[in-house]
């Protein structure tokens, strides 16, 4: 008997048993027994596994893709509500439980409007057909003289006769077979079924207030650090300060004074305790005596021998993304050379809610809860670790905090499940914060070097881009922390961190970009592990293109504006972008820094564009540099955007203005300080983030393209940020900084470093 | 161990907890409350704000010891859902948070600033929740839910 059976069959029977945050009474339970009759795993071919239709009129939505507080929810309830023609407030989400869903994939990369939308709009197409067949017979009418207006099917110039759709089908099955094809992401659902036409959309397209924030604001939301079950016991693990380390001796009777211990577990160099209360728990963890040992890494120990070994290391896979021309031949060619060498360190993911998750582990049966992006990922990860088939465990998404791809790699379940199998109870594990600032995936460090030549006419005519950066480590199959402690290996040398950003929405003549993964494959647990943060990759790429670019500018006395558009050429949509970003933000043609401000405080403005999956963003950014402190202000950035068509401005725009704003923190502030020891920045004092008083103005221009299929928009407008504020501060005091964070420190050095004519 | 009863949201609760547990603890384990939330346990991010005898504190590096005879209110003192606070409104009207998890302390942050400055500037309003850590960015729509609440209270 499979488990997803018997966990439905539970569902249905109301079982409060499972957790307090479910909510399977009422309509959803009625709506989960249609879905359920059939049991086992659904099927991404019947509709039944994506859509019921409940007896008081509730759609449910069935998907593995989750709200990780971007409003990704409401815009595909949206997208499902529009397309079945059904009033919004009818569309009920559930999502990211593995015996409820179809794996999707990942939550992740800003691709779930774009490739989950069309998933669902195709499913709910084929219902709507179906339900208009139904109909038909009922009405005696044929289909195409029916109308459906808010769930009600009712015949054309005759509105008397008509049926809803719950008295069609209220808490009954489908039963429809769909044609579908591939996977995950590139999982097609009968693509053929015609949908609606864009322009009689009235849902899509609207600023529909989000679901889920209203619970959010009144403290009635379920996170998943909220989560509580019965018989639940709490965790926390004990992970060494040091990377490779072995739990030599672990002295028990050190937490023998603290009341309600129940358990100190230790398998393989992993080490917990387990106790009746949070509070025993917290304690037992910091008193455990454990003697680890010493430390024996390769890992560079300072930030000049991480660069060195970016620099030095073979590289196992150039990614060539374009290749164009012989960049290298014209460079030789070419009188008029430029060069220059960006760094971009590790950074934090930094979730303001440190890991958790609940685990059961029952004999070879497991249910977990957890913020995962990921649930069949998650189900994996534990399959392997625990060696228990994947369809004996159940993975039941709740929300965490924010997370910007670190739950990709989802640890915390693994630490739950390696305790509750210790004590055979349910058990929740909290992260610290120092064990999140430590020990969570990092965004990878990169080092880039770009070149370029220009021509006796001042054109680009070789372009010479080379990223050296490191994979995610924490992907492609590899264990994760827990399991690294248990003794299990690598697989693979892990995920490319992206290619985008090399400066690839620009035509020259010759043109090679390539980004570089150097092995980053660490077999032991090392607190300096990676994976995807934000858009990854791309503001460092960006960063380092679109600065670069900028300094040819300068150098040639051109517009920096002016001085791209020449080489966006045929890219229309970028400079459709950048033209609006720079009409919103009442740019003035002037070459860079070449009106510099004689007063303490210089203002300057400097421009990026970026183009992510298809969506585009063009920035301006206008900071105000404080000479004699060297601090750097950002005043306001404006921002054109792209992604297609848009489904909820204003949820759009809440994503914008969170991506601006996580940029300025990138950009100004952040940086992992590490040694041969581990991390040493493990609180929010030591790894600032950005707060109220930095925070700049922010002007938003959405550029609707109802021709064309819908795009991300979860993250591709951080990526422009770093290099317009860069771009900025040159303007402002003549002087490039090709390393983030942007410093007061480092502005001070280069400002005391430049000649006395140049600092005028 | 220790039988302490605490005044939350203008009820009475005894708990029975070791008294140097942190405040935190005993209203999210103990009495089953969601607001105040658990960010860093350093007193450093603000997720876990309340407010106690009119002032915020952070309940995290609080021990439930020093709560006793003490007015405490959470999130859930201000509003539901059905019946939410005029600041719960404001930030629904301007869909001021992304994962939300930090909306707790704004929330009550702002609402001890009302409660002493009923009509407060834009700098005010930041300078009030300076402490306050949000991850997502939404900071702007904070500040612009909280002028709203100022503006619409009598």
């Amino acid at each position: 008997m499979e488990t997803s059976t018997i966990s439905r069959r539970e569902l249905l029977k109301g079982t409060g048993a499972l957790v307090v945050s479910f909510s399977l009474f009422g309509p959803a339970a009625r709506a989960l027994a249609q879905a359920a009759a059939g049991g086992g795993e659904p099927e991404a071919a019947s509709l039944d596994s994506w859509l019921a239709i409940a007896q008081d009129g509730t759609v449910t939505v069935f998907t593995s893709k989750v709200e990780l507080g971007t409003g990704t929810e409401t815009a595909l309830a949206q997208i499902v509500a529009e397309e079945l023609d059904v009033p919004f407030s009818r569309i009920h989400m559930e999502a990211g439980d593995t015996s409820k869903s179809v794996d999707q994939a990942v939550t992740a990369a800003s691709r779930t409007i774009e490739r989950a939308g069309p998933q669902l709009r195709q499913a709910a197409a084929v219902a709507r057909r179906e339900l208009l067949r139904l109909a038909s017979e009922r009405l005696n009418t044929p289909a195409e003289q029916l109308t459906v207006n808010d769930g009600v099917i009712s015949a054309k110039g005759d509105a008397a006769r008509k049926i809803s759709y719950s008295d069609l089908l209220g808490d009954k099955r489908f039963n429809v077979k769909m044609e579908t094809s591939g996977t995950g992401w590139d999982l097609k659902i009968s693509p053929d079924v015609p949908v609606k036409n864009v322009n009689d959309y009235k849902i899509v397209g609207t600023s529909v207030k989000r679901t889920d924030l209203p619970g959010k604001f009144t403290g009635e939301f379920t996170y998943a650090q909220d989560v509580r079950v019965p018989g639940m016991l709490h965790g926390r693990v004990v992970r060494p300060a040091v990377v490779n380390s072995k739990p030599l001796s672990v002295d028990e009777s050190s937490i023998k004074q603290i009341p309600g211990v129940v358990k100190v577990v230790q398998e393989g160099n992993f080490v917990g305790v387990v106790a009746q209360t949070e509070w025993a728990a917290i304690q037992a963890a910091k008193a455990l005596k454990v003697t680890w040992s010493a430390p024996s890494t390769s890992l560079p120990a300072t930030p000049e021998e991480l660069y060195a070994y970016l620099k030095n290391t073979k590289s196992f896979n150039d990614q060539v993304t374009v290749n164009k021309g012989n960049a290298e031949a014209s460079l030789s060619q070419t009188s008029k050379k430029y060069e220059a060498t960006y760094r971009w360190p590790f950074q934090l993911h930094g979730m303001l809610a440190p890991s958790c998750a609940v685990a059961d582990v029952r004999g070879d049966s497991v249910t977990v809860w957890s913020g995962t992006q990921g649930p069949f990922r998650t189900r994996k990860s534990l399959s392997d670790m625990l060696r228990i088939p994947e369809k004996n465990i159940r993975v039941i998404f709740r929300e965490e905090s924010g997370c910007y791809g670190r739950l990709s790699p989802d640890d915390a379940p693994l630490d739950a499940a390696l305790l509750s199998r210790a004590v055979g109870k349910p058990v929740r594990v909290q992260w610290t914060r120092a064990d999140e600032h430590g020990w969570e995936p990092k965004g990878p460090a990169q080092l880039i070097t770009v070149r370029a030549g220009v021509d006796a006419q001042g054109t680009i005519v070789a372009w010479d881009y080379m990223e050296r950066g490191f994979p995610w480590s924490e992907s492609a199959g590899n264990p994760l922390l827990a399991a690294r402690q248990i003794g299990m290996k690598s697989v693979s040398p892990g995920q490319s961190n992206g290619t985008a950003g090399g400066g690839e929405a620009y035509e020259f003549e010759n043109q090679r970009i390539i980004a570089a993964l150097i092995p980053w494959s660490q077999d032991t647990p090392t607190p300096l592990r990676t994976s995807n943060l934000r858009a990854p990759g791309d503001l460092a790429r960006t960063f380092a293109s679109e600065t670069f670019l900028d300094e040819i500018a300068a150098d040639l006395r051109v517009d920096p504006v002016q001085f791209r558009l020449r080489y966006l050429k045929n890219n229309k949509r970028v400079t459709e972008a950048l033209v609006a970003a720079t009409e919103k933000a009442q740019w003035k043609e002037h070459i860079s820094h070449s009106a510099p401000s004689a007063g303490s405080k210089a203002m300057g403005r400097g421009v990026s564009v970026s183009g992510r999956d298809g969506t585009i963003t063009a920035a301006v950014a206008e900071v105000e540099v404080d000479k004699s402190s060297g601090e750097v202000s950002v005043k306001r950035v404006t921002l054109a955007h792209d992604c297609g068509l848009i489904i909820n401005p204003d949820g759009l725009r809440n994503q914008i203005e969170g991506n601006i704003i996580q940029g300025v923190s990138r950009t100004l502030l952040e940086e992992v300080r590490f040694d041969a020891k581990g991390v040493k920045n493990l609180d929010w004092v030591s790894y600032p983030i950005v707060t109220f008083r930095r925070v700049p103005d922010v002007q938003i221009v959405l550029l609707n393209r109802k021709e064309m299929p819908a795009l991300g928009g979860g993250e591709p407008s951080t990526v422009p940020v770093p290099a317009a504020i860069a771009n900025a501060v040159y303007d402002a005091i003549g002087i490039r900084l090709r390393e983030v964070p942007i410093t007061p420190q480092k502005v001070q050095a280069s400002l005391r470093s430049k000649s006395p004519e140049q600092r005028a | 161990m220790a039988q302490i009863t605490l005044n939350v949201n203008s009820k009475s609760r005894m708990v029975d907890v070791d008294p140097t547990t942190p405040l935190l603890y005993v209203l999210r384990d103990d009495l089953e409350l969601k607001g105040p939330r658990f960010g860093c346990g350093l007193s450093q991010c603000g997720a876990c704000t309340v407010i106690i005898d009119g002032n915020t504190v952070r309940s995290c590096s609080y021990p439930v010891s020093s709560a006793k005879n003490k007015q405490i209110t959470t999130l859930e003192g201000l509003g539901t859902v059905a019946r939410p606070h005029v600041l719960q409104t404001a930030f629904i009207e301007e869909q001021a948070a992304q994962c939300g998890y930090c909306m707790n302390g704004m929330i009550m942050s702002a609402k001890v600033l009302l409660d002493k400055n009923p009509h407060p500037g834009d700098d005010d309003i930041k300078r009030a929740l300076e402490g306050n850590l949000c991850r997502c960015g939404s900071h702007l729509r904070v500040v612009r839910a909280v002028k709203r609440a100022a503006g619409e209270r009598v």
